[in-house]
């Protein structure tokens, strides 16, 4: 049953404001960031007026009802993804520190120089500059599966480099500016073949997309709450059971100890072992309250919304003369469309489309290395999310037109 | 429409009357904002008395980036050095008449940069020379 838009946008206060006196919010950046339902804001605001305390050690009414809340809020994570358990689930400020987490622990003890790490052409900033700190440190090596013309990523020569034997295969499951979903099981299956572990980007792709961890059989995924409905500051990091058991811990401190001497320490069990110190507590309600909600609306809802407003998205805006969307057909992508207007700057564009208070990015969205090969320093581009109006795409179109007006 | 987008700029994006390169010239400078691919060259003939004889820019990148040169430019050209030397970022913000955020701020103050570091002789441009 396709979703009643205008009634779930009541969720969202943020969506009725008015960028200016009469001048009303379109936002087309949820890739960016998505906007919050009145449930994540309001669990947040009933935590800290209610429940707040410090969670695992105080013995107190409101400290066991906080911890109690935390947890519940780890396995609602761990259901949402299909996780066997919810202790397979750590909670990291964001998906760039979960990758970090995986570079600093997994891949520090299980890569030496000359191994080899396989990444995409279209990863963000977060799932490349992890891999360049580590090659630097320890000479691990580091290939590009490459990006063809069409948004794809190029499956031949991915097969040729796992013939290399790499240890580890780290990719995007859903591109933040093409928006070509990859296919990940497939991907995840040939690196198993090849004995290479698994590290999957779920930015967007857990938002916006129906994620079985189990079905995919992927190593590590790593996630963040503010792409998908919840609040900052917080993310997660999923992985197999044996290797979070064999991962040294992350960062040092409270709660991630067992005991501590003066000398030294014994760290904790999984996943306590790599939170260390006190965590984002009233995020992580906001995290739970969020996954409540998207699995109330159902993640194929949300899918196949999506998948309406981005071909719609795809047809107005190729119908413009100057513009030019990169990546996929709408069958292949999720809700995202960067491209470029001829002879206009994107940052002319997006702060043009502001004023008639369209909310679009502009810039290289964190994947500089991806605009390098399509040649362009930059794109403009709106992003799509369950709440999005097709009569969104159609202010869109009419701004463009108005963008091409002044600069004609 | 838009207070940014004032006909002012616009102008002076499309219809620059400092765009090109002066040959020979006393002072080059460029250098480029990697974020989003604006680039700004400037050359500069001095007279004997010190001051900007005739100036040039050329680059690419957004409307801002490129009418914030040809304004500056225009600007300067029969000033002492040792004046130009002082300008601020103020003083490109009351040529272009607007307020501008954090972002845009950099495509607007990238000429000024770039000036400074030719003028002072230095061999990069730093933030610090705007401030």
């Amino acid at each position: 049953m396709p979703l009643d838009i205008p009634r779930l946008r009541q969720d969202f206060p943020i969506l009725n404001r008015e960028v200016r006196p009469g001048v009303p919010l379109a936002y087309l950046d949820s890739t960016a960031t998505a906007q919050k339902p009145l449930a994540v804001i309001n669990a947040m605001d009933e935590f800290y007026r209610r429940f707040n305390a410090n969670i695992h050690r105080g013995v107190h009414t409101l400290a066991e009802e906080s911890t109690a809340m935390y947890e519940a809020a780890r396995a609602k994570v761990a259901r949402f993804i299909n996780a066997p358990s919810a202790e397979q689930i750590i909670f990291t400020r964001n998906t760039t520190e979960a990758i970090n987490l995986v570079a600093y622990t997994w891949a520090r003890v299980n890569l030496k120089k000359g191994d080899l790490v396989v990444l995409t052409e279209m990863e963000h900033h977060s799932n490349l500059v992890p891999w360049h700190m580590l090659s630097a440190e320890r000479g691990v090596n580091l290939e590009f599966v490459p990006v063809m013309d069409d948004g794809l990523l190029d499956l031949d020569i991915y097969r040729a480099l796992l013939a290399r034997t790499p240890k580890l295969v780290a990719f995007t499951a859903m591109s933040n500016v093409l928006g070509t979903i990859n296919p990940v099981a497939e991907i995840i299956r040939l690196a198993h073949e090849a004995g290479a572990a698994t590290l999957v980007d779920g930015a967007q792709s857990v938002p916006h997309l129906p994620v079985d961890v189990q079905a995919l059989d992927v190593d590590f995924l790593a996630f963040s709450a503010h792409k998908m409905l919840g609040p900052t500051g917080i993310g997660a990091l999923y992985g197999k059971r044996p290797l979070l058991e064999a991962m040294p811990p992350f960062l040092g401190g409270g709660d991630m100890i067992k005991t501590v001497h003066l000398r030294n320490f014994v760290p904790n069990d999984v996943p306590h072992k790599f939170e260390a110190g006190t965590p984002a507590i009233a995020e992580a309600v906001g995290f739970g309250a969020a996954v409540d909600y998207l699995e109330t609306i159902g993640m194929d809802a949300v899918a196949s919304h999506e998948q309406e407003i981005i071909a719609y998205a795809l047809e107005r805006l190729e119908e413009i003369p100057g513009v030019k969307v990169f990546g996929p057909p709408a069958d292949k992508k999720g809700g995202v469309a960067a491209f470029t207007l001829d002879g206009i700057h994107p940052h002319d564009v997006a702060q043009i489309l502001d004023g008639s208070g369209i909310a679009v990015r502009a810039g290289h969205h964190c994947a500089q290395p991806l605009h390098e090969k399509f040649g362009i320093p930059a794109t403009t581009r709106a992003s799509f999310y369950l709440y999005s109006l097709r009569e969104e795409v159609d202010k869109l179109v009419k701004g463009i037109y108005e963008v091409k007006k002044i600069f004609g | 429409m838009e207070d940014l987008y004032r006909e002012i700029i616009i102008d002076h994006y499309k219809n620059p009357q400092y765009r090109g390169r002066l040959d020979p010239h006393d002072i080059h400078f460029e250098d480029d904002n990697p974020l989003c691919g604006d680039h700004i060259e400037i050359t500069l003939r001095l007279d004997g008395d010190g001051k900007v004889a005739d100036g040039r820019f050329d680059g690419k990148g957004c409307a801002i980036s490129q009418a914030s040169a040809d304004l500056l430019i225009e600007s300067i050209v029969s000033k002492p050095v040792e004046e130009v030397k002082q300008l601020t970022k103020q003083d490109i913000l009351d040529l272009l008449g607007i307020d501008l955020g954090p972002v845009r701020l950099k495509c607007a103050l990238l000429s000024l940069k770039v000036l400074k570091a030719g003028v002072y002789g230095l061999g990069e441009a730093s933030d610090d020379l705007i401030e």
